[in-house]
């Protein structure tokens, strides 16, 4: 599959950094501590050093608890928001800083689907027109006709009866509103999916329409994805590779296969092992002390140290860097440099 | 893959008329009512030239001794004249039909100038945010800190002192509806601002910002269309709110001429009238103004309980 | 006798022009300390059945038939002084979202023994020592200081325990759980679970589970209602019914999961949507999304019949079985 090594990649994320200001007026900096007014400015730190890259024809997942930055990172891919610092390359070109004008071009490869079906679609639009107005914006020169031609084509291509156009979103179930964002996001001809937990709002059954969907158009216009999630099943079965997110960096990045059958970092264990098996009724699951620590003011060194059963005083003071394991993954953790884990 | 059963599609009208709101309303007297009585008053003033069986605008028509003549229910009445006449021999029946239109008028042009002003202001400065947001919405509160009326009474006072009366009354439509449009439009702007930045969260506004639409667009096409249910609520507020705006502007001296009489004039010039027994040129008028604002009122409250999005899930 | 028993339960809801039915005779049974799950997937009804069990359904809903005993005692029947004594009392209830239960201008150690004492006749110190028992085993860290925090200030895993605990206060014989863990990350999702299991287990206390996870019931439950459209279609062992599920709807939403297949490969999914519950399909309300379904199950609703130890609403059960049957020698 991935016969482009000495190619760049499609998607490169280099030191990617994002800070969110809690404190924005002057007056909200101005505290009290111990009887004496200092300046302080509070920020969420959603994303830290984040480095990776999305090969082409690939499907990257990205998961990760609730506040891990998962979500960030799409927003961030998709221009959304602007990264407090690092880098967004796509197909060599560098596109964090561009103007929404020099951006126009990129929107027509790279297009976003949301996860909840019901706040994404205009409720004032009927499906006609949702799916009218990307074709219309993009492609000044063509006649209705086409246009017309070009939404139909979409619509069947998702399984969306073109005879549901004149309807408004409220009419439809979420599974058939997601389908309805899907075909929105491919009346451009997109090449590349960030795809931001889209199937996490739907119920099961629906999930498997929709995730079947997601994998047709791949294998069909041979599109890209970034796959935000937090369901590690969805995972396995639809990632060529996973980025584990703890709190804004990375622990753990892996062949999908590599990462199920052996799993390095404590987190990844820890969250594979808490997924409800159907068949096995025992839970057997690794506890994990504690809960995720807010991402305000960071602690020093790994993040996961306050959880990790295995942490010890280097990982209070240096932050472990993501190196290269002899199958080819990438973990962040001091104790499986030093082999002290236990496997 | 399809099992959506292929309703044939329903008319516009029924469509309307199945809608939820349509619905409420058929369940609520009070709006019914209220709806009623309004288009009634609408009609008649539209189409007072018709309902008028005088033109109080013509002194041709007016003769000085038909004047105080108390309404036919009265003793001492006369036949021609329903509700009686004026201090000027005016028929008040048609001083009324005319002197509504003017205040309808006045109210709805000047809720139109506010809503213009509010909602552009508030579109910016809800989807921009920022300093522009900040600058706009602290002028918005300036703007609030003067009473409606005192901006009013100190700008129409300089305006009638500066072209003198005859100039004055020529224009004084004009001046109405422009000085009270502009001294509300921040309860405009503040509804919409709020509910633009409620709506700017939603993922559509982000799915349209990815397929690169530009902030116009995205204002204008996906933001403003859902975002008029309080807009519809606060102006019918409003438009009642304008035509006592008027009707005490006009009482005050300050509003339409007594020779092109809205309801607050008309109240006003009965009133140096009612201790002498002419109760009829105030009290009339009176309650049409009273009637036309409370219906107003109403059908507000109905269309907030209606739209309000706690209530009501769409 | 049981601890809880529902018969033909059949809850309506007055809409504008019609009267829907939401809840078509439920039917089951539940024993003392006994774990049960109600599966499905939104509309199918669950909620409305947790709600129905402490009778507070709100307009427009209502309970139009059916009885639901407890201990004997018909709780459709009740008025609203004796449904006061046994909600929170002998069965207590806990939300997906911990804010629906606890007040945010309260501490939580107000909110607890509030609580206690509007049931019990205990002094102030005494609900309170009564407090700190319970959150400790819930196994909240300090609990003597968590009682003078406000809900705001805790963690959602922490609210979660705490609502927990407050459920377990007043020593209930059943708790109704409606998706208790949906809202919350996996890995506090199973820490949650596990603290759950255990203490029905220890307390002996009834555990009615909804949820639409197969996994999370699976781990939880002895035994499994399945529901679809406002009926139950298949009940029995949740083991049963895990390993060889009977109705093709359970089937399928089994196969739907990723798990089921090899990655990369096309899921097995069920065509369609579930119909809403004011246009049901006559006959079997999944005739239109079934695979199986022969005429008779679009015009007559299926009876519910035992099949392999396992109670399904399937005309075409046996024939099911008989397919599976040779296909595996087949294979």
């Amino acid at each position: 599959m991935k016969d482009v090594t000495g190619e760049q990649p499609l998607l490169e994320l280099k030191s990617l950094e994002k800070q969110f200001d809690l404190d924005q007026g002057f007056l909200e900096t101005i505290k009290m501590r111990g009887g004496k007014f200092i300046r302080e400015k509070r920020a969420v730190h959603a994303v830290n050093n984040v480095s990776l890259g999305v090969e082409r024809g690939e499907a990257l997942c990205v998961v990760g608890e609730s506040g891990c930055g998962k979500s960030t990172v799409a927003r961030l891919v998709a221009g959304l928001l602007a990264p407090t610092a690092g880098e967004i390359h796509y197909d060599g070109e560098r596109i964090d800083n561009r103007s929404r004008r020099a951006m126009m071009p990129l929107r027509k490869k790279m297009q976003m689907i949301f996860q909840n079906p019901y706040a994404s679609l205009n409720p004032r639009m009927t499906i006609q027109q949702t799916l009218e107005e990307p074709v219309k914006y993009h492609n000044p020169a063509l006649s209705q006709g086409e246009i017309a031609d070009k939404v139909t084509e979409v619509m069947q291509s998702v399984g969306v009866d073109p005879s549901w156009s004149r309807r408004y979103p409220h009419e439809f179930s979420g599974g058939q509103r997601q389908r309805i964002a899907i075909a929105r996001a491919l009346t451009v001809d997109p090449e590349f999916i960030i795809a931001d937990e889209p199937i996490s709002a739907l119920d099961v059954s629906i999930q498997a329409q929709v995730l079947n969907l997601m994998l047709e158009a791949k294998d069909q216009r041979g599109l890209t994805y970034l796959f935000i999630t937090h369901d590690l099943s969805v995972v396995q079965h639809f990632g060529t590779r996973v980025v584990v997110l703890y709190l804004g960096s990375i622990c753990e990045l892996a062949d999908t296969a590599t990462l199920f059958e052996n799993p390095k970092h404590p987190y990844t264990r820890a969250l594979l092992s808490a997924i409800p098996q159907l068949k096995d009724d025992k839970p057997n699951h690794i506890r994990l002390r504690g809960e995720i620590p807010t991402p305000i003011n960071l602690p020093q060194g790994c993040p996961f140290q306050s959880r990790c059963a295995y942490a010890n005083d280097r990982c209070g003071a240096e932050q472990p860097r993501p190196l290269q394991q002899p199958d080819g993954s990438m973990v962040a953790c001091h104790a499986v440099e030093e082999n002290r884990l236990d496997t | 893959m399809s099992t959506l059963s292929t309703n044939p599609e329903p008319s516009r009208l029924s469509r309307v008329w199945n809608s939820n709101m349509a619905y409420s309303f058929r369940q609520n007297p009070v709006a019914v009512v209220s709806m009623a009585i309004f288009l009634i008053i609408t009609l008649a003033a539209i189409l007072a030239p018709v309902f008028a069986p005088f033109d109080p605008y013509d002194p041709a028509q007016i003769d000085i001794m038909n004047s105080e003549y108390p309404p036919i229910w009265v003793d001492g009445s006369d036949a021609q004249f329903i509700f009686g006449t004026d201090d000027q021999g005016r028929d008040l029946w048609s001083t009324i039909l005319y002197g509504t239109r003017l205040s309808l008028l006045i109210g709805l042009c000047a809720v139109a100038l506010q809503a213009f002003l509010g909602i552009s202001i508030g579109l910016i400065a809800g989807y921009v945010g920022g300093r522009l947001d900040s600058l706009l919405m602290r002028m918005a509160d300036i703007q609030l800190s003067f009473s409606t009326l005192m901006v009013a009474i100190i700008f129409l006072a300089v305006t009638q002192a500066m072209f003198g009366s005859a100039a004055f009354n020529k224009y004084a439509v004009y001046f109405l509806i422009a000085v009270i449009g502009i001294a509300e439009w921040p309860q405009y702007a503040r509804t919409v601002r709020a509910t633009v930045l409620a709506e700017k969260k939603k993922e559509y506004v982000d799915s349209a910002r990815v397929l690169g639409f530009g902030p116009l667009r995205i204002m204008v096409r996906h933001i403003l269309p859902n975002s008029l249910s309080p807009i519809f609520v606060i102006s019918t507020v409003q438009v009642a709110n304008a035509i006592i705006s008027e009707a005490s502007l006009s009482f005050l001296g300050l509003g339409m001429p007594p020779s092109q009489p809205s309801l607050g004039s008309l109240i006003s010039s009965g009133f140096d009238y009612i201790f002498s027994g002419s109760w009829w040129i105030t009290a009339i008028p009176g309650i049409v103004l009273v009637v036309l604002v409370l219906v107003i009122n109403l059908l507000g409250d109905w269309m907030r309980d209606v739209l309000n999005p706690k209530l009501y899930k769409g | 006798m049981s601890l809880l028993s529902v018969r033909d339960l059949t809850v309506k809801f007055a809409m504008r022009d019609q009267t829907v039915t939401a809840l078509s005779q439920i039917s089951f049974d539940l024993g003392k300390g006994e774990r049960l799950g109600i599966v499905g997937e939104s509309g199918a009804g669950k909620s409305i059945t947790g709600f129905s069990l402490m009778n507070l359904l709100s307009r427009p809903g209502f309970i139009d038939s059916g009885k639901i005993l407890f201990e004997g005692e018909d709780i459709v029947q009740m008025n609203e002084k004796q449904l006061r004594s046994i909600r929170g009392n002998r069965m207590a209830m806990i939300f997906q979202d911990p804010m629906v239960t606890l007040n945010p201008v309260l501490t939580i150690g107000q909110q607890m023994v509030e609580t206690l004492m509007a049931h019990r006749s205990l002094s102030k110190s005494e609900a309170a020592h009564i407090s700190v028992l319970k959150l400790r085993e819930v196994y909240i860290p300090s609990p003597e200081e968590r009682l003078n925090q406000y809900p705001h200030e805790l963690s959602g895993g922490m609210r979660q325990r705490i609502i927990i605990a407050m459920a377990l206060l007043l020593d209930p014989e059943l708790i109704i759980a409606d998706e208790p863990t949906t809202a919350l990350d996996v890995t506090i999702q199973a820490d949650i679970m596990e603290l759950l299991l255990e203490l029905c287990q220890s307390n002996k206390v009834g555990l009615i589970l909804i949820t639409h996870d197969l996994g999370v019931v699976s781990q939880m439950t002895e035994r499994t209602l399945v529901m679809y459209a406002g009926r139950v279609i298949e009940a029995g062992r949740t083991r049963e019914i895990i390993n060889d599920p009977q109705h093709p709807y359970t089937q399928g939403l089994i196969n739907a999961l990723p798990q089921q297949t090899l990655p990369g490969h096309r899921l097995k999914q069920i065509p369609g949507n579930m119909p809403g519950l004011g246009a049901l399909p006559p006959g079997c309300p999944f005739s239109p999304r079934c695979e199986y379904s022969v005429d008779r199950c679009r015009t007559t609703l299926p009876e519910i019949v035992q099949y392999a130890g396992i109670e399904v609403a399937c005309h075409e059960v046996k024939r099911l079985h008989n397919a599976d049957e040779t296909q595996e020698q087949s294979a």
